[in-house]
């Protein structure tokens, strides 16, 4: 493990990415966008370890995985600027990126990934021996039945894959809590999977237990899902309401108060014990985003490794101008055509 | 007038509905934030929040109406459906016809539909045309804010299950949700009477299966739903510039198909052009021809649909979606084909 290889793939995609998010401001970008900012050291230990001949199912928050397995930023910028250079040729954008030369699909259906990841190591396992496949996903889609099928299947044939739940706590706007009973370790293992829980932002730890379980497929004893807890420091996407009420309340909340005030108050309906439990339910939404951990910088994985780089402030100050200058690079390369 | 926006009218013809009936109850992810006004008016027990379990709750929103309530199961959008079908496909659609007419299942499943604001394939197809194929499913594509509202409240009273689609871009909250995210910097083709309009001041069940027309006119008759009638109705208003009169009926429903409106519309002018969003090949459009085929009815037809799967590129996009200047376009090829007929 070298950490600052490491180091230099999570900040490269965190530079990325906050290049996307001003596009996104400038609505070069027109719909959603799924950020990875606060998931690059899980990101970051998994893709480090693969092979040419792996493959890799990525979520709708995809672009991280794709940066990181090498695909040219420009062609990732030029996709989501629609261009034809695109990856894809602008048709896909951020939440279909498809790279047939890394074996890497992504899909913007939640859970979608377990039936690819699967398929490309049933795939792996006759055509390519040794070669694994890896699925990336969140926590939500633990709940998505075509993933917990595939991980059964996985465990029945045997199959060389490594699961990654990349568990922020939050799907959109519901916690865990509302969504979800049982244990997560209890229901991999009984579905005759390995389970490892790591703390994800710490990109040595999930390293060492992707190391291991990445070897355990590659040997031909079977899947692992590997749980890596983490925040998304821009919430499910950039522009999400509950975000910007915390972020910005003065501006956001009295449009939402005053709607929510008025049905509240409106004859007819629920008692007044059930409209107090709603209007707590949407505070307690409101309360858990200003409480959330995105905040610190402690539960930043790219300031974490920084950290833990300054024994070298030299070496770091070079590493992190160098990639900045990649993507500013990148950045002017796609913008070329918006600009002309 | 009173006046609303799209979105709005649906949500407020469902608390009316709710406030009378208490076997309604919404569920689906996210709906304690979605629905927020009426969670805070209904309480946690009727506006509930579920986990990203598409099949299991779409089914046991099924089942649940067959047993009693009438669920109003709602899904973050109609793509998502894919991962659940086979509770509409296999269960609800068939319910009345193996139980020989003696049970049905009344659940409403709601789900925004449709492109236009750079969400890409996966996230912005319109898939009524698919629904709208199985027996036993009605399926409704409201363009209007009285139409969504009405159009909902016969839906809650409506004996068997119902699919009620939002256009993305007719609704101010999913367009601001998925769309804008609180920008300013991005602008999309947002037809103005569709997002927002006059609405009546208590919720009547609108017919489900009538058509209505929009506009009236000789040469042509442009027929589709949702968004897309107000594509034909801004189309129409250059096609009058050119010295052609449009009509245009709005279906409202596409299952049931109100056949005798759109007999009637085409028999008039002779001329038929079939504005549909959701993918040309063996939906709405073929469907729409071959009911005025059957009926015996001379006509000249054509058809501005969507024929691929939509590009994420905005421009691109607004070019294979249905546009003004495809309909246009197609509607003068048609008028010219006519002339040279004759």
């Amino acid at each position: 493990m070298d950490l600052w290889s490491l180091y230099s793939l999570m900040k490269k995609s965190r530079q990325f990415e906050e290049a996307v998010t001003r596009l996104w401001e400038d609505g070069l970008i027109s719909g959603e966008m799924h950020l990875g900012t606060g998931e690059e050291a899980i990101i970051a230990a998994v893709v480090s370890q693969l092979r040419p001949d792996d493959a890799m199912a990525v979520d709708h928050r995809g672009s991280a995985a794709f940066l990181m397995r090498g695909v040219d930023p420009v062609l990732l910028l030029r996709e989501m600027l629609g261009q034809d250079e695109g990856l894809c040729g602008g048709r896909g954008g951020h939440m279909h990126l498809f790279s047939k030369e890394h074996l890497a699909a992504s899909s913007g259906i939640v859970g979608a990934g377990g039936p690819t990841a699967i398929g490309f190591a049933l795939a792996a396992q006759y055509l390519r021996p040794g070669a694994i496949a890896v699925a990336f996903f969140g926590e939500g889609a633990m709940n998505q039945g075509m993933l917990m099928e595939s991980i059964n299947l996985a465990a029945l044939w045997n199959l060389p894959v490594l699961f990654v739940c990349k568990d922020d706590g939050w799907a959109i706007t519901t916690k865990p809590g509302a969504s979800t009973r049982g244990d997560m370790g209890e229901r991999v293992r009984g579905l005759g999977a390995d389970y490892i829980d790591v703390d994800g932002l710490d990109v040595e730890q999930v390293w060492r237990a992707a190391q291991h379980a990445i070897e355990r497929a590659r040997a031909g004893t079977g899947p692992t899902l590997l749980r890596a807890r983490c925040v998304h420091l821009e919430g499910h996407f950039l522009g999400l309401v509950l975000l910007r009420m915390a972020r910005n309340p003065l501006r956001e909340l009295p449009g939402i108060a005053g709607a929510l005030i008025r049905s509240f108050l409106r004859p007819g309906g629920g008692s007044l014990r059930e409209r107090l439990a709603g209007v707590r339910l949407i505070l307690s939404a409101i309360l858990a985003t200003l409480r959330d951990p995105r905040r610190y910088s402690t539960n930043d994985p790219v300031v974490r490794v920084q950290t833990a780089l300054m024994s070298d402030p030299g070496r770091l100050k070079e590493l992190d101008y160098r990639i900045e200058a990649e993507i500013s690079f990148a950045l002017a390369a796609a913008l070329q055509e918006v600009i002309a | 007038m009173k006046t609303m926006y799209f979105t709005e009218a649906v949500d407020d013809a469902l608390a009316q509905a709710m406030n009378v009936d208490t076997r309604i109850i919404l569920f689906g992810e996210d709906v304690p934030m979605l629905r927020r006004n009426l969670l805070v008016r209904f309480g946690p027990k009727r506006v509930r929040g579920t986990p990203i379990s598409e099949s299991a709750f779409l089914g046991a929103g099924v089942a649940a109406a067959m047993a009693g309530l009438r669920p109003v199961v709602e899904l973050y959008m109609v793509d998502f459906l894919g991962v659940a079908m086979d509770a509409l496909l296999n269960h609800a659609a068939k319910l009345e016809a193996f139980s020989g007419g003696k049970w049905t299942a009344p659940v409403v499943v709601r789900a925004p539909c449709g492109g236009g604001y750079g969400d890409g394939g996966q996230h912005e197809q319109s898939l009524w045309g698919w629904l709208a194929h199985i027996p036993g499913l009605a399926v409704i594509v409201p363009s209007t804010p009285a139409d969504a509202g009405g159009l909902m409240f016969a839906a809650l009273q409506h004996n068997g299950p119902v699919i009620f689609l939002e256009h993305k871009l007719l609704s101010e909250s999913w367009l601001e949700f998925l769309g804008s995210g609180g920008r300013h910097t991005v602008h999309y083709e947002v037809p103005a009477e569709g997002a927002r309009g006059p609405v009546p001041h208590k919720w009547e069940p609108l017919p489900i299966g009538k058509a209505v027309l929009r506009r009236e006119g000789n040469d042509v008759t442009l027929v589709s739903v949702g968004i897309g009638v107000h594509r034909a109705l801004e189309a129409a208003e250059f096609l009058e510039k050119d010295g052609v009169t449009a009509s245009v009926l709005d279906l409202r429903t596409v299952s049931p198909l109100d056949k005798e409106a759109l007999c009637e519309a085409t028999a008039r002018t002779g001329r038929l052009l079939v504005v549909d969003e959701d993918y040309e090949n063996f939906g709405l459009s073929g469907e729409v021809a071959a009911v005025v085929l059957e009926a015996g009815i001379p006509v000249k037809y054509a058809r501005v649909c969507t024929r691929t799967t939509i590009p994420y590129a905005r421009g691109r996009e607004d070019q294979i979606l249905p546009n003004v200047e495809r309909i246009r376009n197609a509607a003068t090829v048609l008028l010219h084909y006519r002339r040279r007929a004759n």
